[in-house]
């Protein structure tokens, strides 16, 4: 079966959502694939722990919310004991290293890297966080391409913050590869 | 010579329903008065009501008329209003109508300052249910509903107006009729949202309870309790006392709501 | 050229559908989770010419939606379950006036405030039976983005063709996920608009019979003067309280609906033909019921979806003939069987309805289908 099921997590404010949002359109409208991308709404999305649940398929996707999550990206500490508990065998957990420091039990991939520092020293810009940890996911989940994730990165940010928001992609594929090995 | 009201009534749709000694009649007649003095034509003209005696004035009069649900003129005269700039809107309904159920409606409006004219008939009283208070009937006096006295005070109508942002406030009497199409038609000439209060008798569920004992008593009440305001300016406090002023009481140029949102749509169009 | 496509919300689709329909006019009030309708609507209209209004409240958001379509546009409101209790006494009005109009109405959890920002289906009866007295219902479930913005197009063709509200209820799911969307290009959809009078003005009567039982009507402003009440009325538009009359017309104003159901009724078979267990399902719920058809297939067990895309009027007749080869109905719902009880009232017993309810604003899943549908014997 090709349905693929990610979640993006971590605190409100931190961009997990447009993080999502960039991913499933990479996925259907770049990659010509399906994808469904849906989202806690209300108080919990600003502060406390937020999510963006993207499905991508290469057929039609019947329920759009997460059954089994193949890729779990957690940005907080809170946001990865609440939320990697059906996490897939076999799957894959994207964490800030700085900040998650209680690791869940079990058979999946686990990738870490300073995610949000990666963003503040080296891209020279916090607010890109949810881009760097965007590009390492896309880096660590394979479901759609470097290229056409960055086109969907580029279509999605102002004028005057491509350079950086390309930037911080780039950079989050490259240390997530490098961090996995 | 007498005045051809017939020109503006629909065939076939009279008498009205307004009891005797009612003075929903000579703020119709003023009405017709003031649409004729301001030259409006009846396909031009939408003549808008909510629930009550007072609401059932629109389908006497040959215009686009549109009777709605209770407190809702306001509501839905602003989307003829949106939609059709260029029609004349006039709003009539009671003070129930428009200050209780519709109070939200009508305060908003006057807020945006559409253009459009209300024109409130405040006998005090819920006369179509059968002479329950209003917020416009006096603290004490009695009603269907208060009849050991109203614990409750009463909203200045016109002072609810001018603090809700409405652009000209204008207050006449039934007495008064001839006085009634000038502030009327002065308040359809004006830009921007324009109320006239017009204070009304109600002989059959107000006047009975109140100790009216004629209507002639409630005529006279409405000639006695007013002054105009231009009088009003060289009186005392303690000859004013008791007294409530008519006249135009308020008016002020300020932009236009649709006049506005044209602008709106203008920018919208530029930035495209 | 290819079709223009983009990722959007629900709510996003929404707006675009009414667009797209030649909606001209919106007139709202802020209520979560339908807000984007309106935020779309806000930026969009302006710039055809069309006008956006910010209401002081949900009734006047209603009264102004049908004082602008009574002026001569298709116009378009949005709202979710609150704002839907307080916009019934005008949408009686809109019916009984027959003022066409559609309304959004995002399904949130209620009653009252209830869950805001939890996916419900629990307005379905106050769909059709929120306001007073008797009145047609047309009420349309979409359960994709493409769908939403489909089934906006055809509310609003609905709201037309009939002179009637309409409603297009998505539920908090399907109106917030995200989807590609393909826009349909202008005139690959139908669209259908208003019938304009064809009698001179000193001729128009607004409820005019004699033009059949969906009478044309002329807008305010357009030459035609005419009286509009929400009294009970004759032909020429005027109250009355003559028995004969009053029956007549309200008959009518239901019959624009009833006699109309195979134009109105949308539905989507799944796997239906050999099924023994038939799932009945709209809005997001039914995409959890076509993933448990599907498992179900694969174990083996004849599973089918019914998926009504018009609840009101609601494919009774369809559903009755599939009740009499069926084992077993299943009724996964945002709501305490609300679906479940319109299923038992057109299927005479035929075959038991299993449901399976939850307003905990958590979806059905296919696992709860799919074990229901094990059940049945």
């Amino acid at each position: 079966m090709s349905r693929y099921e990610l979640r993006f997590s971590g605190a409100g404010g931190q961009g997990l959502i447009t993080a999502g949002i960039i991913m499933a359109k990479a996925a259907s409208i770049y990659e010509g694939r399906q994808a469904v991308q849906s989202q806690s709404y209300g108080p919990e999305a600003r502060g406390g722990a937020s999510k963006s649940e993207v499905i991508i398929s290469d057929t039609i996707i019947d329920y759009p919310k997460i059954t089994k999550c193949d890729a779990l990206l957690a940005m907080t500490q809170e946001a990865c004991t609440k939320y990697s508990d059906d996490l897939k065998e076999g799957g894959i957990l994207l964490y800030d290293s700085d900040l998650v420091t209680k690791l869940p039990e079990g058979n999946f991939k686990k990738v870490g890297f300073n995610i949000i520092n990666t963003a503040k020293n080296d891209v020279g810009r916090e607010i890109v966080a949810n881009i760097v940890a965007l590009g390492a996911m896309v880096a660590l989940t394979g479901q759609v391409s470097r290229e056409n994730a960055e086109k969907a990165v580029l279509s999605s940010v102002p004028e005057a913050f491509i350079e950086l928001n390309k930037k911080a992609f780039n950079m989050g594929f490259e240390r997530a590869l490098a961090a996995s090995k | 010579m007498a005045y051809d009201y017939e020109k503006y009534i629909r065939p076939g749709k009279l008498p009205h329903i307004w009891c005797p000694g009612c003075g929903h009649g000579i703020v119709m007649k003023g009405l017709i008065r003031a649409i004729d003095t301001c030259g409006l034509k009846k396909e031009e003209t939408a003549i808008v009501s909510g629930i009550g005696c007072a609401s059932r004035l629109p389908g006497y009069l040959d215009f686009c008329t549109l009777h709605t649900a209770h407190g809702r003129a306001a509501a839905f005269a602003t989307g003829v209003k949106m939609v059709r700039p260029e029609m004349n809107v006039i709003l009539v309904g009671g003070d129930g109508d428009g200050t209780a159920i519709g109070g939200n409606h009508f305060i908003h409006a006057c807020r945006r300052n559409i253009d459009m004219t209300y024109i409130i008939m405040n006998n005090k009283i819920y006369g179509m249910t059968g002479g329950q208070f209003s917020p416009a009937t006096p603290t004490g006096d009695k009603a269907s509903t208060t009849p050991y006295g109203n614990p409750d005070p009463a909203f200045d109508i016109a002072k609810l107006a001018i603090g809700a942002g409405a652009t000209f406030v204008a207050r006449g009497t039934a007495f008064h009729a001839n006085q009634i199409d000038k502030l009327i038609a002065e308040a359809i000439q004006h830009k921007g949202f324009s109320v006239v209060e017009i204070l009304d008798d109600c002989p059959t569920t107000y006047g009975r309870r109140n100790k009216f004992k004629s209507v002639i008593e409630m005529m006279n009440y409405l000639k006695e309790s007013t002054v105009p305001v231009k009088a009003a300016e060289k009186m005392s406090p303690e000859q004013l006392k008791g007294k409530v002023l008519t006249g135009v009481l308020y008016k002020e140029d300020k932009p236009e709501y649709t006049e506005e949102y044209a602008k709106v749509i203008a920018r919208a169009q530029a930035a495209k | 050229m290819a079709k223009k496509v983009a990722f959007l919300q629900g709510n996003e689709a929404a707006a675009h559908g009414a667009l797209y329909a030649g909606c001209k006019f919106f007139a709202g009030y802020p209520i979560t989770p339908s807000t984007e309708v309106a935020e779309v609507m806000s930026i969009e209209l302006p710039k055809i010419g069309g006008k956006f209004i910010q209401m002081e409240d949900e009734i006047g958001a209603m009264a102004a939606l049908l004082g602008g379509s009574l002026a001569g546009v298709k116009a378009l409101t949005s709202t979710s379950g609150p704002g839907l209790s307080l916009k019934q006494e005008l949408i009686g009005y809109g019916c009984i006036a027959e003022i066409p109009c559609v309304i959004v109405n995002v399904m949130r959890g209620g009653p009252s405030t209830g869950m805001p920002t939890g996916p419900s289906q629990s307005d379905i009866m106050c769909a059709k039976w929120g306001t007073h007295g008797d009145h047609p219902a047309i009420c349309l479930v979409p359960a994709s983005v493409q769908e939403v913005f489909e089934e906006t197009v055809r509310a609003f063709n609905l709201a037309e063709k009939y002179r009637t509200p309409v409603m297009i209820m998505p539920d908090e799911i399907v109106a917030h996920m995200r989807e590609r969307i393909v826009f349909p290009e202008p005139g690959e959809l139908e669209v259908i608009d208003r019938t304009a009078p064809s009698v001179t003005p000193d001729k128009y009567k607004p409820y005019d019979t004699s033009f059949g039982d969906v009478p044309p009507l002329a807008a305010f402003g357009s030459g035609y003067k005419f009286h509009v009440t929400g009294l009970n009325k004759m032909q020429d538009g005027f109250p009355t309280t003559k028995a004969e009359i009053v029956q007549a017309e309200e008959e009518r104003q239901v019959r624009k609906v009833e006699a109309n159901k195979a134009d109105i009724m949308k539905w989507e078979e799944y796997q239906i033909d050999d099924a023994d267990v038939v799932v009945v399902a709209y809005g997001s719920t039914s995409r959890s019921a076509r993933f448990a058809v599907d498992e179900a297939r694969r174990a083996g067990i004849k599973a089918g979806l019914f998926r009504p895309i018009t609840f009101w009027p609601f494919p009774e007749e369809r559903l009755l003939e599939i009740s009499k080869k069926v084992k077993g109905f299943i009724s996964p719902e945002m709501s305490l069987g609300m679906c479940a009880g319109v299923i038992k009232g057109c299927i005479e017993g035929n075959a038991p309805v299993l449901g399976i309810f939850r307003v905990d604003g958590e979806p059905v899943n296919p696992g709860q289908i799919l074990d229901k549908i094990k059940e049945v014997k």
